[in-house]
């Protein structure tokens, strides 16, 4: 149905013509979904946009053919191609919040694209919308047609969005990342939605993800692109059952796996960071420099223990007069960190889990409770004053490198605050000089330090963010998210430095995600909150292996299972 | 210098004749304004300079005295004489204005936004009753409070300092609001949350940290802001509430010229308000192309 034929998109820019896709080929037969994986900036979405026209400007075709059965695309004029747009070709966004006029009800934005496309009576528009609305799975349409769009949930709303892409029966739909924006068990919903969709009305689906379990689950075939060009291409099972290409292994590889915990990911060479392994001198000179000063930590005890921790923050004011309800962030938490290991705290958005961490910094005020920090009362943040040991002592990897870093400063000028702040190192020079050798311990070349974060990549910067927490000599290291801002290899290799890290120097980690996958491969602990309680905790095999709370169970069995992968990954 | 010139800005600006024709303005405009005792033929504030007995010579080109190009007003000036230093001492007051409300603006929106609470509140209330009362106003005030606290010989002498501080206050609410907007949305970044968590003192994460980071939009205020504030100094020089006629600026220079509106001397009032009104576009011009070129979304 849709023939893509040697596709090349350039950006003409001041610095030459940037290539975002190149000489791409892909079919895409009625009722079927073909998946398009990758990582950013592989030209998954460019793809999209070049097949249904909307093309971000400069951005042109260079070569090759677009067909949609025997129309083609690429002959079209602009009135043409728009009137095909909606009525042939649909497209799903990522962001159901944004996709949808909040101004509008569901009613007039869907009978507002079918009078669009077709001439039939507003009343007809009205009963196609909600027949539409009943087969995408939302009961009592009639009359949850009238709601607007922030009265449904998001997977709600992303059903409205696929309703829309629905109400002229297009032949191809462009999902990008229909599901990215979803929890666990809403993007299981909708994916099963899609597949049904396909089966049913015969129709075709370019499925843009960078989630390999996504394309498992759901795709017939698949492409995995990366840099604009094709890497593999072929049937979801024969692409993820015997990956012939080393990027693809690569990538497969780098899926963090819930089903075992895995010492360190095995990475080929192939993913796209360039990691500087050459410098071992300098980062020896780092690392003799940490252990230098590790004498002080001989602590038996826990590290951090917290009990009946609470916190609360203002509501929102439901009359002028009265007090405005608190809000419970946290609620009674108790728990312990043992020296040397790492604590997975995880949970789902709006848990508590980054409170936590906020609440450990200094950064927010308990309502009640105590924190031990070594066996020493760790003041509440407003009272802690600034030159307290455990500002140094404790440290924070924060989820997005990119506004982690102060944009204006030099990477030396950042990696040097921590010596400085903490008088450290008294001497300018010998800041400059430690803080190059700490790029080297994490993997960058030292002569980053006179560039600015800007010129690196989101997994460089982690890495940056991951120098700077060091060079204040911490004991114990928060990290918030630390990878969900990156793509699956970078993740990876993230995820590898900081194991080697605790390896190294006994540091205590507590490590907080939303990602199962990612917290078996890395804690020894675990708690899981939710609404701001602890509803289970304990070692972390014996949780992953028989969670006891119903909570668990629902996330552990929720998130997608990469069954296909099973087969794929030898243990 | 190469790399400035190779500069993602410098592309831009190579590329938008509007830009470069205002840079082109403004610069000479404002380096003839600098140089006026250097490149001007008399000194119109000096009396014995000037002649009666020259006084409503036109322009060269409607035959008047080859030693005045632009003819010559009511007293016998030469009128590129006087729009050089008129010109110089408005873009005096109005660059010392606006550097002084910069600075007065840009610490108390710093301030209010890191701070939050009830310092906030305070500051932004300032501004509120700032913002309803018109610039002339203040101005009025300011000098009527000068007027009244200081001897006339001395007031007579701080008479562009008293301007410069009334033309200040009424500015200061822009940079006081714009800076404490981009505040609140550096402040909860994580590079600042890093730096509190940190320790670090306050005073050195707004100066260190947050203040490089919310420049950009200040830039685009202050050029805008020069451009206000030398307008705002000529109205309130033409309504006879800023400076004196023996120490002409741009907008003393217009009042002047106002008189002889109808009389067909209409060079003593056109060229100054034209060179006025370029001066100002330009610097608007240049202002709106810096706010294009630091917004990545309009690039």
């Amino acid at each position: 149905m849709l023939r893509v034929e040697n596709l090349t998109v350039q950006f003409p820019g001041r610095h030459g013509s940037f290539t975002a896709v190149e000489d791409v080929s892909l079919r895409v037969a009625p009722g079927e979904i073909h998946g398009l994986v990758g990582e950013s900036g592989a030209g998954k979405s460019t793809i999209g946009a070049a097949v249904i026209g909307l093309l971000q400007p400069p951005g042109f075709i260079a070569a090759g053919s677009l067909h949609l059965g025997d129309t083609d695309l690429r002959a079209l004029s602009a009135q043409e191609a728009h009137r095909l747009r909606g009525k042939r070709i649909s497209m799903i966004f990522q962001d159901p919040q944004t996709s949808l006029n909040p101004l509008m009800t569901i009613e007039s934005q869907l009978i507002e694209t079918i009078l669009a496309h077709e001439e039939i009576s507003t009343a007809a528009a009205r009963t196609r919308a909600i027949d539409l609305l009943e087969e995408i799975g939302i009961r009592d349409a009639a009359t949850r047609i009238r709601a607007y769009p922030h009265q449904f949930s998001g997977g709600m709303r992303q059903r409205v969005v696929i309703a829309l892409a629905l109400c002229t029966s297009p032949e191809l739909i462009i999902a990008d990342e229909p599901t990215t924006a979803l929890d666990v068990v809403v993007q299981s919903q909708v994916l099963d939605l899609l597949r049904d969709l396909a089966d049913r009305r015969r129709i075709g689906f370019i499925l843009i993800t960078h989630d390999i379990g996504v394309i498992a689950r759901v795709a017939d075939k698949v492409t995995v692109l990366r840099g604009g060009r094709v890497m593999e291409t072929g049937t979801t099972a024969q692409v993820l059952g015997q990956p012939r290409h080393a990027y693809t292994r690569a990538l497969m590889a780098a899926v963090p796996r819930l089903d075992r915990k895995i010492d360190r990911f095995a990475l080929p060479e192939v993913v796209s960071d360039v990691v500087d392994k050459t410098n071992v001198a300098r980062a020896q000179q780092a690392e003799d420099w940490l252990l230098s000063a590790s004498d002080s930590t001989a602590a038996t005890g826990p590290v951090l223990a917290i009990s009946d921790l609470s916190v609360r923050f203002i509501g929102t004011r439901t009359s002028l007069w009265r007090k405005p309800p608190a809000f419970i962030a946290l609620d009674n938490i108790s728990l312990t960190v043992r020296p040397g290991t790492v604590m997975g705290v995880v949970g789902e958005s709006g848990s508590g889990k980054s409170t936590l961490a906020r609440v450990i910094t200094g950064l927010v005020n308990p309502a009640a409770g105590e924190m031990l920090y070594q066996g020493q009362t760790l003041p509440r943040g407003r009272v802690r004053t600034r030159a307290h040991p455990a500002r140094r002592a404790i440290q924070m990897v924060f989820q997005d490198p990119f506004s982690s870093l102060n944009g204006r400063h030099r990477i030396g000028t950042i990696l040097a605050e921590p010596l400085l702040i903490y008088g450290l190192e008294p001497d300018a020079a010998r800041r400059r000089n430690l803080a190059a050798a700490m790029l080297a311990l994490v993997g960058l070349s030292p002569d980053a330090i006179d560039r600015y974060p800007h010129q690196f990549s989101g997994g460089q910067r982690q890495r940056i963010a991951v120098a700077r927490a060091l060079l204040a000599r911490p004991d114990f290291l928060i990290c918030d998210e630390p990878t969900s801002a990156l793509d699956v290899s970078i993740q990876a290799q993230i995820l590898n430095l900081l194991k080697d890290l605790q390896a190294r120097f006994g540091l205590t980690i507590l490590f907080i995600s939303h990602n199962l996958a990612v917290v078996r491969q890395m804690v020894d602990d675990i708690v899981v909150l939710k609404d701001g309680r602890i509803v289970e905790a304990g070692r972390s095999e014996p949780f992953f292996a028989a969670p006891r709370h119903p909570y668990s169970i629902d996330l552990l069995s929720l998130t997608p299972s990469l069954g296909l992968l099973d087969q794929a990954i030898p243990a | 210098m190469r790399q400035f010139w190779g500069s993602d800005g410098m592309w831009l600006f190579r590329r938008s004749p509007a830009a470069m024709l205002a840079a082109l303005v403004a610069v000479v405009i404002i380096g003839a304004a600098a140089l006026a005792p250097w490149i001007a033929r008399t000194d119109p504030y000096d009396l014995a300079s000037f002649s009666l007995m020259d006084g409503f010579l036109p322009p060269v080109w409607q035959g008047g005295d080859a030693r005045f190009l632009l003819g010559t007003d009511d007293q016998g000036r030469d009128m590129v004489s006087s729009i050089l230093y008129g010109a110089r001492l408005s873009l005096l007051i109005g660059l010392s204005a606006m550097a002084l409300a910069t600075v007065l603006g840009v610490s108390l929106g710093v301030a209010a936004g890191y701070i939050g609470g009830r310092f906030d509140g305070m500051v932004m209330r300032i501004a509120d009753i700032q913002l309803a009362l018109p610039a002339i106003l203040t101005a009025l005030l300011i000098d009527g409070i000068a007027r009244g606290i200081l001897p006339r010989e001395v007031h007579d002498d701080l008479r562009v300092a008293v301007l410069t501080l009334a033309i200040a206050l009424s500015l200061w609410v822009n940079f006081a609001r714009t800076a404490r907007a981009s505040t609140f949305v550096e402040r909860n970044k994580d590079y600042v949350q890093a730096a509190i968590i940190m320790g670090q003192h306050p005073l050195r994460i707004m100066i260190r940290h947050i203040l490089p980071n919310i420049l950009g939009p200040l830039l685009v205020i202050m050029t805008v802001d020069l451009a206000s504030a030398i307008l705002l100094e000529a109205t309130l020089s033409f309504l006879g509430i800023g400076l004196p006629s023996d120490s002409p600026s741009l907008g003393t220079l217009i009042r002047i010229g106002m008189q002889f509106l109808l009389s067909g001397e209409w060079w003593i009032l056109w060229l100054p308000t034209l060179f006025l009104v370029a001066l100002v576009v330009a610097i608007n011009l240049l202002g709106d192309f810096l706010r294009d070129l630091l917004n990545p979304r309009l690039r």
